[in-house]
């Protein structure tokens, strides 16, 4: 562990997320308000759309902030992933020209989503308190909940990497997965619109459902339906457990893998 | 053990060549149970020991597997087989600028290319002024890397790079860039490492830099160290092993030549080739080694007092020299169109490294009027002098004298 976190690591993970940040926005007239705007807008698509027009979250208060907080976790999961995929490939000149600890490289453009997520997360207090949530303490667990979504995307973000340096197939297939990924989540909809018990209860298992679920019962209102509350027993370990799968299987492909990326981009 | 540096046992190394890169699923899938690559060994057991404070030369030709070795000893790539025991801080510049962003400015890229060096924020602004200094590019530093020329980037690349605080050191081919100002403040840096005892391995073609920094230099050869001792014999035995693959280079293109040279049946110049003083065909001499032209010649009595010259030009068409022979030479009993005459000139090895292109000619002396001209009629190359970068080495003698009062 000592090594992993060493001075020098810590300084080039400093600059590696320092210039991907500085790259970001390049060439954009706002720059960095961005990072504050893409929420800001979205959550203005979101009001007029399902408040507005389909009025499907009718039965659960501050809908719209409950979504965009739903939505915001969603693409930080969709960013990290996505960008953590290409990122040993797309470093590939540092990784075949100098000695570097690879894991840095995805640990970086994790760290970046991060950031990102942070900012998001500004935007959706600033909304919740406008739109009148009543914070209660539970708000303070919601760390936690992004603990988790972290670790399961961290887990995958290395298993992607490492596989793309081999496998080119994986951006398109990781692509379909997130799309299918968003619906078979409870985002955009209330859980309780699916008529079956059953399904609900399946769809609760993957870990992004429960953690978003939890988040929005911690942060908006206890009337988030949570895998506490519609699964019984064991079954509650379940998201806890695939997230801990993802990770370490993950982690260790990754590790397996990484002394042969030189050779093999 | 104490003052060994690195020590390298029965490292190998090769790499997986897919016949047809698999870089698809489907590709993999359908190819599951087929070895569909050849296994390439790159480096054969290798055993070298440096010791600390050594300047040691990587010589070989272009595959022998040098920069597998730097990148197996950078812990760039993973050996097969073998250790490599590395005692202190080891860091290569397989490139210079590595990590350099266009997007970003020369200020950021300093800061990048130090952490990418190890260095924190703190030190590289310690440090920055003196980069930006010796890069000669005050005026420039906030500038977009995309707008500087390639000269100012490997400029700004090198700064940095020299600042590198570490014990070992691994140079690929870094003279290679640049102008020679560029290459001056290179051989000051290596100067400079010298004097602080740093151990350095370099990988060049350049051989004056090996004989000039080198305190000892390995010949690699498909994979293997063909030599290992003191810089003169290391870049002797690398120019010979050049010397073979250029030898067979000549002989391919003067089977282009003569089938390219029209030598007539009926024509008075019928062959031209250049052999050894054994009469054995040779077309890469070294210096002083004596040059044989052997020309064949059909000449009859129509022709009032032939003369025979012979051109040595450059790849370029340049006439560096000629040679001719007048008639009052050649023998009545010669002038005979039934009967072939073999003409050997022996030339002293007086031209310099290079490829030659002989032109033979017959001519008459009445009015000097060629007869017939064969041009590159067939070529010979000339290595190793120590001296290159001439065109003529003159026979010459010594006299030394004392002053006498």
């Amino acid at each position: 562990m000592k090594t992993y976190l060493s001075r020098q690591n810590r300084a080039l993970l400093a600059e590696l997320v320092r210039t991907d940040f500085k790259l970001r926005y390049q060439g954009s007239l706002l720059g960095y308000a961005w990072s504050l705007l893409k929420p800001l807008l979205l959550f203005v698509i979101l009001y007029v759309v399902f408040v507005n027009f389909l009025k499907i979250g009718a039965g659960i208060p501050h809908y719209p902030v409950y979504l965009l907080l739903g939505i915001v976790l969603w693409n930080f999961f969709t960013e990290m992933t996505s960008q953590s995929l290409g990122s040993i490939v797309g470093r590939g000149d540092l990784i075949r020209k100098i000695r570097i600890s690879r894991w840095i490289i995805v640990f970086s453009s994790s760290l970046s989503a991060l950031i990102n997520l942070g900012l998001n997360l500004i935007v959706v207090l600033v909304f919740a308190i406008f739109n009148g949530v009543s914070f209660s303490f539970s708000a303070f667990l919601l760390p936690l909940n992004i603990a988790e979504i972290y670790i399961l995307a961290i887990g995958l973000s290395f298993f992607l990497a490492a596989a793309y340096v081999k496998f080119r197939d994986i951006s398109y297939i990781w692509e379909v997965v997130l799309q299918a990924g968003f619906y078979a989540t409870p985002i955009i909809y209330p859980l309780t619109q699916i008529p079956s018990v059953f399904v609900q209860k399946l769809l609760i298992l993957s870990p992004m459902a429960q953690s978003i679920q939890d988040a929005r019962f911690n942060l908006i209102t206890h009337d988030a339906i949570t895998a506490g509350a519609l699964l019984q027993g064991m079954w509650i370990v379940v998201p806890f457990l695939l997230t801990a799968i993802f990770f370490l299987v993950g982690l260790k492909y990754f590790r397996s893998q990484s002394r042969y990326f030189a050779e093999n981009i | 053990m104490e003052d060994t540096a690195i020590k390298i046992t029965n490292l190998s190394k090769g790499f997986k060549l897919p016949h047809e890169r698999q870089n698809t699923l489907k590709g993999t899938l359908i190819n599951f149970n087929k070895r569909g690559y050849e296994k390439q060994r790159v480096l054969e057991n290798l055993n070298i020991e440096i010791k600390k404070g050594e300047f040691v030369g990587i010589l070989g030709r272009n595959g022998s597997g040098k920069s597998t070795l730097l990148k197996t000893l950078s812990g760039i790539y993973t050996p097969d087989k073998g250790s490599i025991d590395i005692q202190g801080k080891l860091t290569p510049f397989i490139e210079l600028g590595v990590g350099f962003n266009p997007e970003l400015s020369g200020r950021d890229n300093v800061f990048l290319n130090g952490a990418l060096l190890g260095f924190s924020r703190s030190e590289v602004k310690k440090m920055y002024d003196d980069i930006v200094s010796f890069a000669e590019l005050e005026r420039f530093m906030d500038q977009k890397l995309k707008n500087y020329s390639s000269g100012m980037q490997v400029r700004l690349a090198f700064s940095v790079a020299i600042q590198a605080n570490t014990d070992i050191l691994v140079l690929d081919e870094v003279l290679a860039v640049g102008d020679e100002a560029f290459q001056r403040k290179c051989y000051d840096y290596f100067n400079e490492l010298k004097a602080k005892g740093k151990t350095v391995i370099l990988v060049t073609h350049d051989m004056s830099a090996v004989r000039r920094f080198c305190t000892r230099a390995l010949v690699l050869n498909a994979g293997e160290v063909i030599y290992d001792g003191d810089t003169e014999s290391a870049t002797d035995i690398y120019r010979n092993l050049n010397l073979t693959s250029t030898e067979a280079s000549i002989e391919r293109s003067n089977k282009r030549a003569k089938s390219k040279a029209v030598f007539d049946a009926d024509a008075y110049i019928q062959s031209v080739s250049t052999l050894d003083e054994d009469g054995e065909k040779k077309v890469l001499y070294r210096p002083k080694e004596k040059i044989v032209i052997s020309c064949t010649f059909k000449l009859d009595g129509s022709i009032a007092r032939p003369s025979l010259q012979l051109w040595f030009n450059n790849p370029g068409g340049t006439a560096l020299s000629a040679i001719r022979i007048h008639s009052k030479d050649i023998k009545k009993e010669h002038i005979n169109l039934d009967k072939e005459f073999t003409l050997n000139w022996i030339l002293d090895g007086i031209f310099n490294d290079g490829k030659y292109l002989v032109t033979a000619e017959v001519s008459s002396e009445t009015d000097y009027e060629a007869l017939e001209t064969i041009r590159d009629a067939c070529e010979f190359s000339i290595v190793g002098w120590d001296l290159p970068n001439v065109l003529v080495h003159p026979r010459r003698v010594f006299e030394m004298k004392q002053a006498q009062k």
